[in-house]
């Protein structure tokens, strides 16, 4: 199954290649990986999407909280939470068929043209990675020419806060 | 306040840890450190011939005594070569603090003289790593270190130096902290009572009841606790390579070591058992042989201050995350209050069945009627020799599996060897650093002549401090333990695990000015040995030459269950 972790971390040099390099040194796999500071400074928070059975994902988290710069880990996945990715995507569009066509598609979406040339669209869109992944689809791979993601963020729903 | 360089903070700091001894080896990135120790004399530098040496002698200090051990490398080579000695002690929890140099701050990433990215190389192998980046920083990073090093789980914490933190002309102000309090690193101090409550009802209830005890016994001092727990319950107790001395071998409620070379009525009683008491130990592949076949019929409770060592490789049924000491004696206090006993009647037939298993082929080598001496006999002898009290430190191999089944520990913190990494080369340099610390104890290498060729530059180390360890090499002229392997699973087809041409050891050891003494028949092994320890004040090397073709047993097999093993070259269970 897919997990959502999220972790709180020391704002310090190495912090984060500890934590990639927990992930391969233990085989754990990752699917995506975003992180920056928090309106601490002394904290970056850590977002990483993995995939793996309970006792994979178990070991996950039970190694992530034992590295010293490590203050919390969270399976955002085992509760209700959001889960957002941004996705920037540069397409050939060069006609006047094709330009419709992205522009209906990015509509239904909700994403929004940020970037137009005579010969190509940029479309920012954001949502679940399964929403993006499913714009990719209605748009077809033909007319892409580069596709940049964040990586997804995630956050609990509710009242639930992960802070010190 | 005083005003001190970067290079004395180092010193003073480890002083003001309370450390006596550090091992080391200078080099450029060191040489203001190395200064600085040149003009004190409260902490005592050891020179080894190489950094492996070191980091071992500071381990081997950790293992007899819980308290973290100091190395001192230079940057670069220094460093590297320090690697195999930082894995070795992460993998068994070792409490060490490895001082590395670094080169200037503004040099690194430019592919400087002797740089080596010592944080990342050591990032798998460390519990924690620190990088100086301000010389005011160095005297909390080191009590940081320390703290780091000796709680919680136990394991090795690089500081890595840049030289330019060390600059003598450079003086701050010197305090060191009484203690560091770090939000994102709070270690256990107690287990769940309600868990602990689950944990002793259990305990009453059952059957067929194993204890089986680790390396977290050891170091997590707790040994104590473990035999008044296991006596006051009658229960059978079973030690895993690590954990030997945490319950004391020659006690009648002693079944042997487990696993893969475990004793017979070890594996044979946890496979059958109903429940498990596992404390401080970590369901390692050498122990549980395949996880799938493993202790069908067992609950399992498992007590370990890592939660993730708990249900990493089997599922616990009740999982007690604390430290071993303290979850102990709480369960002993509850098993008071409870005021309840065991069902005397199933724990009657339960020893009943282990004394016939232990009957049936409890511990017995063969001595054919071939000349040559069998390794589990110099093991037995040195046992009877040293009244089962030296600190016995092994290499790894064949000898360390003798060393382990046959030598009674009766005493934690004195055996000492590499389990988790299994590297050869650190028995002598063991050695060396438990009778440094404790020069009024026998302290004992056991060794194959394998791996004592992988650090036996150390000699002169010896000769240098006056060390007089003993060493106990059990010669079979071969790799004995790929030996076995080869003899079991590849049709004898012995590639590359004979030794050709070794030294003649008498000759080697005198040229460091030490004393040699070669056995080759057994009627002369007791007098040997006991004029080798009657040398207190010289090392002595006893070449012994054994059987080159014995084989360990009882020996799993691969992935079998727990009762699964071979039980000579010819029986199997
Ligand atoms: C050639 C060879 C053959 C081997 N054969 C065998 C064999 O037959 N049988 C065998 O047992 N081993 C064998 N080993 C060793 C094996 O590889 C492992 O090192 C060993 O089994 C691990 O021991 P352990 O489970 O006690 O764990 P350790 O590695 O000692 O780990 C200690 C555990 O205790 C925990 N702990 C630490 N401090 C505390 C505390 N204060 N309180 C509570 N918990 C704590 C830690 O978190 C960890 O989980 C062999 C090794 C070699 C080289
Ligand atoms: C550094 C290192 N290299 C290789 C091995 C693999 N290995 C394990 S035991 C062994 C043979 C040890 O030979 P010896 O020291 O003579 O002991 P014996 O088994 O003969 O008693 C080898 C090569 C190891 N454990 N460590
Ligand atoms: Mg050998």
């Amino acid at each position: 199954m897919r997990h959502i972790i999220s972790v709180l971390m020391e704002n310090e040099p190495g912090a984060l290649s500890r934590v990639v390099g927990l992930f391969s040194q233990r085989n754990f796999n990752i699917e995506s990986l975003t992180v920056a500071p928090t309106e601490d400074e002394t904290l970056s928070r850590l977002t990483v999407t993995t995939v793996g059975d309970d006792r994979v994902v178990e070991q996950i988290t039970k190694q992530l909280n034992k590295l010293i710069d490590v203050v919390k880990v969270v399976d955002l996945t085992e509760g209700d939470h959001l889960e957002r990715e941004l996705m920037m995507i540069k397409m050939k569009a060069n006609n006047g068929t094709v330009r419709a066509e992205i522009k209906r598609t990015a509509d239904i979406f909700r994403g929004t043209i940020i970037d137009v040339t005579p010969n190509t669209f940029t479309v920012q869109l954001v949502g679940s990675s399964s929403k993006l992944d499913a714009f990719i689809e209605a748009l077809g791979t033909s007319n892409i020419m580069e596709v940049v993601r964040s990586g997804v963020s995630g956050i609990a729903r509710g009242e639930k806060v992960l802070t010190l | 306040m005083e005003l001190l360089s970067g290079a004395e903070m180092v010193v003073r700091a480890l002083r003001d840890e309370g450390v006596k001894y550090i091992y080391g080896y200078p080099g450029g990135a060191l040489l203001h450190i190395y200064d600085a120790i040149f003009t004190q004399d409260e902490v005592e530098h050891i020179l080894v011939r190489h950094e492996q040496a070191a980091t071992h002698m500071a381990d081997a200090y950790a293992r007899a005594t819980g308290k973290a051990g100091v190395a001192l490398v230079t940057s670069g080579p220094g460093a590297t070569n320090a690697v195999t000695g930082i894995a070795t002690a992460y993998m068994d929890s070792i409490p060490m603090v490895v001082i590395t140099g670094q080169v200037m701050s503004h040099l690194i990433g430019e592919d400087a003289f002797q740089e080596t990215d010592m944080i990342g190389v050591s990032r798998p192998i460390v519990k924690h790593s620190f990088s100086v980046q301000r010389p005011e920083e160095i005297p909390e990073i080191i009590k940081k270190a320390f703290h780091i090093a000796e709680s919680g789980r136990p394991g090795p914490v690089v500081v890595d130096i840049p030289k330019d933190m060390t600059t003598p002309t450079e003086r701050y102000e010197y305090e060191y902290p009484k203690s560091v309090k770090m939000r994102s690193y709070n270690p256990i101090m107690k287990g769940h009572t309600g868990q602990i409550k689950k944990a002793v009802d259990m305990l009453l209830a059952a059957k067929r009841p194993v204890i089986y005890a680790g390396g977290g016994v050891i170091m997590g001092d707790a040994s104590e606790q473990l035999t008044a727990l296991a006596r006051e319950l009658g229960y059978p107790v079973t030690n895993t390579l690590m954990g030997l001395g945490g319950y004391p071998g020659t006690d009648k409620q002693f079944i042997g070591m487990l696993g893969m070379h475990g004793s017979y009525e070890a594996n044979m009683a946890m496979h059958h058992s109903d429940l498990i008491l596992a404390v401080g130990a970590r369901f390692d592949d050498r122990v549980t042989n395949g996880t799938d076949k493993f202790c069908p019929t067992a609950k399992i409770v498992h007590v370990d201050i890592d939660p993730a060592s708990i249900s990493k490789t089997i599922k616990a049924d009740v999982p007690i995350v604390g430290p071993a000491q303290a979850v102990l004696k709480e369960m002993l206090d509850q098993l008071h209050a409870a005021k309840k006993a065991p069902c005397a009647d199933s724990l009657k037939a339960w020893w009943e069945q282990i004394e016939e298993w232990r009957g049936r082929h409890g511990g017995r080598f063969k001595t054919d009627d071939s000349e040559l001496m069998k390794p589990q006999q110099v093991i037995e002898m040195l046992s009877k020799v040293t009244n089962g009290d030296a600190y016995v430190c092994s290499d790894v191999g064949q000898h360390q599996m003798f060393a382990a089944q046959y030598y009674k520990f009766n005493k934690p913190n004195r055996w000492i060897n590499s389990g988790g990494l299994g590297t050869m080369g650190f028995g002598l340099p063991a050695a060396m650093g438990v009778k440094l610390n404790f020069p009024e104890e026998e302290v004992v290498c056991v060794t194959g002549e394998g791996s004592i060729q992988m650090n036996i530059q150390e000699l002169s180390t010896i000769s240098q401090y006056d060390i007089p360890v003993k060493v106990i090499c059990l010669n079979n002229q071969s790799l004995g333990m790929v030996r076995q392997w080869q003899d079991m699973n590849y049709e004898s087809r012995h590639s590359q695990s004979y030794m050709k041409s070794l030294p003649d050891f008498m000759k080697l050891v005198e040229s460091y000015g030490h004393v040699g003494i070669k056995v080759e028949r057994y009627e002369d092994l007791e007098g040997a040995m006991r004029e080798a320890f009657a040398l207190k004040d010289r090392m002595v090397f006893m070449d012994i030459a054994v059987d080159p073709f014995e084989h360990v047993y009882p020996m799993q097999v691969p992935r079998g269950s727990m009762r699964d093993m071979w039980l000579s070259k010819t029986e199997r269970t």
